[in-house]
């Protein structure tokens, strides 16, 4: 037997990431999902075609990190943003990379009608409950009881009202063609994500619309947790409040088991 | 042809493919005209949700290399601020056009220019300059339009194409430019466009970084808005050969002061008109030459003032400076204004004021 058989490597640093100390916190989700999105990108060969647009929020230095072209968006227009670019190049793979408050606060507005335009664009959604980078204020998606450092006590649907499924509410949009909730907390859930993330990248490479994968991602530094409490504080109860799943397919790919 | 379709007509001429827009009267003739033209070029006309996505979408396909424009009166263009700001940041191109209606607030949709200020003064957060075009006819709207895109692509900077409800709305016979050669422009090698065979490209406008990247990014800035004060000022004279006093006015109030002018001269006042062209940069030399000749100005605005503080920042001292206001979204006449140049004249203040600096 040949040294090239005998060796096949099975682990390494993907292309589209840039060997980059890390800026997020122990425990945060971004590193995994950048890691996952990088590695679907290299395994699809898009990297040379991508050009990302990430948010305002923990993860706008992301052109840190992915080695692909990308442009900074005001707070919550990155599917504006995208939009722009992707008419100019339909021949792209053009993605977003947006955090809760930045899609489904200040961005709602951009993020529904994009989707709804049937956009066809990918949206990285990183789903963790709380505003990160402005130091754990109260996002759209806090769920109720959970503590936030505005609102004390934790939040409440009377004064605050109640956590938005924006994911959910974009499923009922005929712009979109697919749409699935996963966790990056558990290794059995990071391999559905990322099969989730390739998918939403093949489902905009045959130009079928607009696509998402919302990850509920773990925030210890906000949420006051170690980061192995964290993990389990997504699998525990945050899911009880975005239940996993896909909330949408109208791609017709069949999943291979 | 119509101002508005007249500006439509000149950005496809001038290689715009990509329009942006929210609707806003007294401006909606302009986006009705492209949603039907551009696709006719091959390009792409997007009605976005509100003004905010719009100007995004603008960011969007700037940063990926097209030409693109959007378009909105008073209030539509205060809400696009945030995304010129960024624009002016990332140092990426596009034309904003502004058919000004009467303000604060809603105001109404008359005609007005009381947004000078938010022209020329950058308008959103942060230490930045667009360069201001203020046509002042259809003829003038057609060739501005074209200078609009090319100073924007020339120095990588949002500007700004300054028009009001009147000149959006009026009909005037218009020669066009020819169309660009889309291939003929120079490449912009700084676009986003797959980093396939090069390193990849990011562009952004924050930098938090200790070795004060950010400071020498502004001063970087201010090299290229010095570049343009110097090298690209515009404006225009009437009957200003002898004239004993100026008349300084942009856009329709400059064509409602030359018609005036042309009353006076031909009862024997030597009244001439000066109209910046350029907002920002503000055309202070020439102006200061003419002043110095006739040493009385008279400044007529759609505003209460707001052009005229360029005026006294040009001439100080030099000229006596007289002012005439009228805000709300009403056009005075040419009498109207005749009336103000005569008593600036006398120096009698019965129409208008002469300011103390």
């Amino acid at each position: 037997m040949s040294t090239e058989v005998a060796f096949k490597k099975v682990f390494g640093w993907p292309e589209s990431l840039k060997d980059t100390p890390t800026h997020y916190c122990p425990g945060c989700g971004h590193s995994i999902v950048h890691r996952l999105l990088a590695e679907c990108l290299d395994e699809l060969n898009l990297r040379e075609k991508t050009i990302g647009v990430p948010p305002v929020g923990c993860a706008v230095l992301a052109y840190n990190y992915f080695n692909f072209d990308m442009v900074e968006a005001p707070h919550g227009r990155a599917l504006a943003v995208a939009t722009g670019i992707k008419r100019v190049h339909p021949d792209k793979v053009v993605l977003t990379y947006q955090g809760d408050g930045d899609l489904a606060a200040i961005g709602t507005a951009e993020t529904i009608h994009a989707a709804n335009r049937g956009e066809n664009i990918t949206t990285i959604f990183i789903n963790n409950a709380i505003y990160g980078m402005t130091g754990g204020q109260m996002a759209p998606t806090t769920v109720l009881g959970q503590d936030a450092t505005t609102a004390p006590g934790g939040r409440d649907p009377k004064l605050h009202g109640r956590p938005l499924d924006i994911s959910r509410m974009l499923a009922v949009s005929d712009g979109v063609a697919y749409i699935e909730r996963c966790t990056v907390t558990a290794v059995k859930e990071i391999r559905k994500a990322k099969k989730a993330i390739k998918k939403a990248l093949r489902c905009q490479l045959d130009g079928l619309g607009f696509s998402l994968v919302e990850l509920l991602s773990p925030c210890p530094t906000n949420w006051k947790l170690t980061p192995g409490r964290a993990w389990e504080w997504v699998n525990d109860e945050m899911v009880k409040t975005y239940p996993l799943g896909v909330l949408k397919d109208t791609t017709g790919y069949e999943d291979k088991k | 042809m119509r101002g508005s379709h007249v500006v439509g007509e000149a950005a496809v001429r001038a290689g715009c493919r990509y329009y942006f827009g929210y609707p806003i009267t007294p401006q909606n003739e302009l986006p009705e005209y492209l949603s039907a033209r551009l696709p006719e070029v091959g390009g792409t006309f997007i009605q976005g949700e509100s003004e905010v996505a719009s100007i995004n979408m603008v960011l969007g396909a700037s940063v990926a290399g097209g030409r693109a424009m959007t378009s909105s009166s008073s209030p539509g263009i205060s809400l696009k601020q945030e995304g010129i700001s960024f624009m002016a940041g990332m140092e990426l191109p596009a034309v904003i056009v502004n058919m000004m209606r009467g303000g604060p607030g809603l105001g109404n949709i008359a005609p007005s220019a009381a947004d000078y200020f938010q022209a020329t003064r950058g308008g959103g957060h942060g230490d930045y300059r667009t360069p201001v075009l203020a046509p002042a006819g259809c003829q003038e709207l057609a060739e501005l339009t074209f200078v609009a895109f090319e100073l924007a692509d020339k120095y990588r900077n949002p500007v700004m194409l300054l028009g009001d409800g009147l000149m959006g709305q009026v009909m005037e016979p218009v020669v066009f430019p020819d169309f660009i050669d889309l291939d003929h422009l120079p490449k912009k090698d700084w676009a986003l466009t797959g980093c396939k065979g090069r390193e990849p490209r990011a562009i952004f406008s924050m930098l938090l970084g200790q070795k004060g990247e950010l400071y020498y990014h502004n001063l970087h800035l201010q090299e290229k808005y010095d570049q343009i004060a110097a090298e690209e000022l515009r404006w225009e004279t009437h009957q200003a050969d002898n004239a004993e006093m100026i008349v300084v006015a942009y856009g329709t109030a400059a064509r409602i002061a030359e018609r005036a002018i042309d009353k006076l001269r031909a009862e024997g006042l030597a009244v001439g008109l000066f109209r910046p062209i350029t907002l920002w940069p503000f055309p202070t030399a020439p102006l200061r030459e003419l002043a110095s000749k006739s040493h009385k100005v008279a400044v007529f605005e759609l505003s209460l003032g707001q052009m005229v503080e360029d005026v006294i920042l040009s001439l100080g001292e030099r000229a006596e400076i007289y002012f005439y206001g009228v805000p709300g979204g009403i056009i005075p006449t040419p009498d109207d204004v005749g009336k103000f140049m005569r008593s600036a004249v006398a120096g009698d203040e019965k129409v208008g004021r002469r300011l103390a600096l």
